[in-house]
Parts: C-alpha cells; sequence; structure tokens
C-alpha cells in the first residue's frame, strides 16, 4: 500500500513496526500472559472446584474482610483526597511543598515498612501496646490494622490525580462562583466538585483496586488467621504454601476479576462520558 | 453611589504592589484602569470586587465601608480576564448561577429566573444560544455571557479585567461600542483593566494611569492627553494615539 499522506513526524515503516512490535511483546509476555495463566490454572481442576474454593468459609470470610477494608478506606481516601487536593492547588500555604511530598510518601516506601511502622505502635511491644491492651482494644492483628495498614498505601491515589487538574482549573470560577454570591460550600457543591469528577471517579477506581489488592503491608500486620484476619491476597499466599494450587488460583483469579471489572467500567465511562470529559477539561 | 478609594496599600511578600492609591469618581463613571503589566491594575480591581485584601487604605461605595463587606454581599459584576465560565454548565445555566445559589427566602420562582435569563440573553444578542455549552461559543460570545452573568445579579458595581483582552480587533471595536452604550443605559458604576490606551481613551469617563503601584496621573481623557503631568505618561502615551502632542 503506498501513503500518498506524508506527516512531517512520520517515522519510517520499520522504525514503527519495531516499536509497535516490541510493545505488543512486552504487554503479551509481561502482562497478559501470566493473567491468563491465573485463570487457566484456576479452571484447570474444572469449574466445581472453582466454585467449592471460593465459597469455602475461610474463602468466604477473606473476602468479606476484602470488601470491608475497601469499603472502609475508599472513602476515607476520597474526603482525604479531596482536601488535600483543595488545599495544594487553590490556596498558597506554608509547608505546601512538604505536604506534596508526604502525599507521595507511600509510593516510595516499601508497603511492609508501612506495616511495621503500624506494629511499632499498635502492637504489644509498641508504644500504644499496653495502653491499648489494658482498656482491650484491638488493631494489629485485628480488622482496625489491616484498615491503617492499607489507607497508608492507598493515601496517594485520590489526592495524586485531583492536584494536576485542580492546578490546571485554577482558581477563577471559584472565584467567579463568590463574586456572584455562592457560599463556601454551594461553590464546592456546584462548581468544584462537578469540574473534578471524572478525575475523582478515576482516582477512586484506582484506589479501589488497590485497597483490595494489598499485600505487603497488610501482611504485617494481619497476623494470618484464617478465616478471621486473612484478606484475599493474603488468602491466596496461604493457600499456595499449602500447596493447594486451585483453590489458591481461584482465589487469585476472583481477586483479578476484581481487578478488571474495576478497569472494565473505567474505559465504559470514559467512552460513554467523552464529551462530557472534554468539556471539563480547559477549552 | 459615588466611589472613593482612599490611600490603599498592597504588598505580596516583599513585593509592593499598591503604593497609596486615592482617587474618586461619580456615580455611574466609567473608569480605565490603564498601565503596562505589574502596574497593579489588577490587583485594584480584585480589592474592589473583594477578592484580596489590602494591608492599609479605605474604600467608601453606596454610602458603606465597602471593604469591610464581605463578597459574597458586595453584589459586584466581575468580569474576569478569560471570562472563568462555569464549563459544565450551560449559557443559559451560566447566567442563572447567581440567582440560583440566593438564599431560598430571596431567590426568585424558577418561572422568574428562567424569564430574567431569557432577558439577559437577548440583552447581550445571543437569544437561542442558552443551551450551548462554553466550549461550544466563540471568544466574543463567551465575553458577553460572562457579562450577561455578571448583570444576573443586579451589581452595584461592574468589575472588568482586561475585558476584550482575548478578541480580535474588529471584535473588540464593536463589542467596547456596544458594552459603552449598555453601561451608559444601566447607569452601573464600572471600573475596567486594560493595558491599551486607544481602548482606555475611547471608553472611559476617567482614566487613571498606573505604574509600579501608584498613580501617576487621573483625569479625564481629554486632560490626560493634553497635558501629560509625569515622564511616565508622555512616554507611555507617545506611543500610540493619534494627535497626541508628543507624537
Amino acid at each position: 500500500m503506498t501513503s500518498y499522506y506524508r506527516n512531517a513526524i512520520d517515522d519510517p515503516p520499520l522504525l514503527r513496526a519495531a516499536f509497535t512490535t516490541m510493545a505488543v511483546t512486552f504487554i503479551g509476555l509481561f502482562l497478559l500472559l501470566p493473567l491468563v495463566t491465573v485463570f487457566w490454572q484456576a479452571l484447570g481442576g474444572g469449574l466445581d472446584a472453582v466454585w467449592d474454593a471460593i465459597t469455602s468459609h475461610d474463602a468466604l470470610m477473606a473476602i468479606r474482610l476484602t470488601l470491608l477494608t475497601a469499603v472502609i478506606t475508599v472513602p476515607l481516601n476520597l474526603v482525604f483526597g479531596i482536601s488535600a487536593a483543595w488545599a495544594i492547588a487553590k490556596f498558597d500555604f506554608h509547608g505546601k511543598s512538604l505536604l506534596t511530598t508526604l502525599i507521595d510518601l507511600p509510593f516510595s516506601v516499601s508497603p511492609v515498612v508501612a506495616g511495621l511502622v503500624y506494629v511499632l505502635m499498635f502492637g504489644l511491644q509498641g508504644w500504644l501496646g499496653p495502653w491499648l491492651r489494658d482498656h482491650d482494644v484491638k488493631i494489629i492483628f485485628a480488622l482496625p490494622g489491616i484498615v491503617l495498614a492499607t489507607l497508608f498505601v492507598t493515601v496517594p491515589f485520590v489526592a495524586r490525580e485531583l492536584i494536576p487538574l485542580m492546578t490546571d482549573q485554577g482558581r477563577a470560577e471559584e472565584e467567579a462562583a463568590i463574586s456572584l454570591g455562592a457560599s463556601g460550600w454551594s461553590t464546592f457543591w456546584r462548581v468544584t466538585l462537578p469540574n473534578i469528577k471524572w478525575g475523582l471517579l478515576y482516582g477512586v477506581l484506582l484506589c479501589n483496586a488497590r485497597a483490595m489488592g494489598e499485600f505487603g503491608a497488610v501482611s504485617v500486620v494481619s497476623g494470618h488467621i484464617n478465616g478471621l484476619t486473612n484478606t484475599m491476597p493474603l488468602q491466596v499466599e496461604v493457600l499456595y504454601n499449602d500447596y493447594e494450587y486451585v483453590s489458591a488460583f481461584a482465589v487469585a483469579s476472583l481477586l483479578a476479576f476484581l481487578a478488571l471489572v474495576t478497569l472494565v467500567l473505567k474505559s465504559f465511562l470514559e467512552w460513554q462520558y467523552a464529551d462530557e470529559i472534554a468539556a471539563t477539561h480547559r477549552h | 453611589m459615588p466611589l472613593a478609594v482612599d490611600s490603599i496599600r498592597k504588598r505580596f511578600g516583599t513585593y509592593p504592589a499598591l503604593e497609596g492609591i486615592s482617587f474618586t469618581a461619580p456615580q455611574g463613571a466609567f473608569i480605565a484602569l490603564l498601565g503596562p503589566s505589574g502596574s497593579g491594575k489588577t490587583t485594584l480591581l480584585r480589592i474592589l470586587g473583594g477578592l484580596e485584601f489590602p494591608d492599609d487604605g479605605f474604600v467608601r461605595f453606596a454610602d458603606l465601608n465597602w471593604l469591610t463587606v464581605p463578597v459574597r454581599e458586595r453584589r459586584v459584576g466581575f468580569v474576569f480576564q478569560h471570562y472563568a465560565l462555569f464549563r459544565h454548565m450551560t449559557v443559559a445555566k451560566n447566567i442563572a448561577f447567581g440567582l440560583a445559589v440566593q438564599s431560598r427566602r430571596e431567590r426568585p420562582t424558577r418561572q422568574k429566573i428562567k424569564q430574567r435569563v431569557e432577558e439577559l440573553l437577548s440583552l447581550v444578542q445571543l437569544d437561542g444560544l442558552g443551551g450551548r455549552y462554553p466550549s461550544q461559543l466563540s471568544g466574543g460570545q463567551r465575553q458577553r455571557v460572562a457579562l450577561a452573568r455578571a448583570l444576573a445579579i443586579e451589581p452595584r458595581m461592574l468589575l472588568l479585567d482586561e475585558p476584550f483582552g482575548a478578541l480580535d480587533a474588529k471584535v473588540r471595536r464593536e463589542l467596547r461600542g456596544w458594552l459603552r452604550g449598555l453601561q451608559e443605559r444601566l447607569g452601573i458604576t464600572t471600573v475596567f483593566v486594560t493595558h491599551d490606551q486607544e481602548e482606555a481613551f475611547a471608553l472611559a469617563d476617567l482614566v487613571v494611569v498606573m505604574n509600579k503601584g501608584k498613580i501617576e496621573q487621573y483625569g479625564i481623557p481629554a486632560d490626560v492627553l493634553r497635558v501629560p503631568q509625569t515622564r511616565f505618561v508622555a512616554d507611555f502615551l507617545g506611543g500610540g494615539i493619534v494627535g497626541s502632542p508628543h507624537k
């Protein structure tokens, strides 16, 4: 085929083919193949085996704990993310760059360290351990610890998504709203929030995916009590270490399925509301 | 409602933005703040609008200690440089905003708001475009939406920040004549910021020439043009106006 139109930035066809092949091969080998393997392995023992594995008592408890953790941490991150992004993007204050850096901390710190920090604070040998024990409050090896560790790891997702968006949009629209007589609250609901809702949704979806999938930090604080403090990722590891491959892959594939649902949901929303998303970016 | 601005000072950190600005203007005047960028004219406009607060000074307007009136209660029609239209709302929703956010007691009925929006749309000659989004309008149209939105709250004062800055020369000339006519009809005291001297002298009743946070000269256009009082004014005007004594 001869192309009659050539763009100034067109690369030679050979180079283009090479880059495309490289990208496709890389994604295929390192992302797609492992994912397919997970489902393949899970289904190796037949659908019944998968069903039995994910409806066993321990698995159901793990699913419940994972969903519960996500239900608690995602809304908290939503509120924190909006407040932090709002403050950073719309106001100047002392310590702003420090706050921006701190929000990124969970991205750079190993999740295991995050988990250990909570053990050091709330564990029996930790600072608050004796006081907590005397008052019969359980944090480590219980739901609160798991929520805290997950929260630490997922803090950046919503804020990171919103900060560039809100900075880019500036504060002119908010100023216009206030000079037209709107209260701060009404400005937020009518002007700020509608302008960021797509970025916010994206951040929430990513945050949710991470909250359900976190392993390292949760592993340290959970205590791995079967049917009690094991989340789905931990359950997968326990099953795998017990040589229960079919069950391990069954739970793993459920986890992978939840992640895929997240991605599909995101793509669907982007496709459905493409016009509106374009409109809320700078015209 | 005469406007009296008295010894306004404002610093941003160590940078002096305004160093003692004072002038008075009668009710209904069309006042141009003219000066190069960095002269403090936008800061002064934002102070009048309540978006910025001076470190020192006094403003009297509508028989009020103006600076103590909260932004929300000033009823100032502010037209921003890049219009700051609500991009997720239709033109009609944009214009209705100032009415829709009023407390339930003061808010007009939905029917009244709708009627008011129609009136304003036809006042700014945008009949039938109420259902469009700002991104679907031309620059001149957006500018007029911004103006209609500001007029919807029946402002006591109209503040325009480089209102024609983003428009091409032809649209600019058409719009400004129209705007002047409208302002005269409504009789609203209006302050507008510009760095374009031709625009300032063609439109304003009173011109405030500013430089580095100070007023270089203040008066009616004819006087400023005929007798520039400082070296700066003479040089600044020297560049453009036909018939200027320094040309």
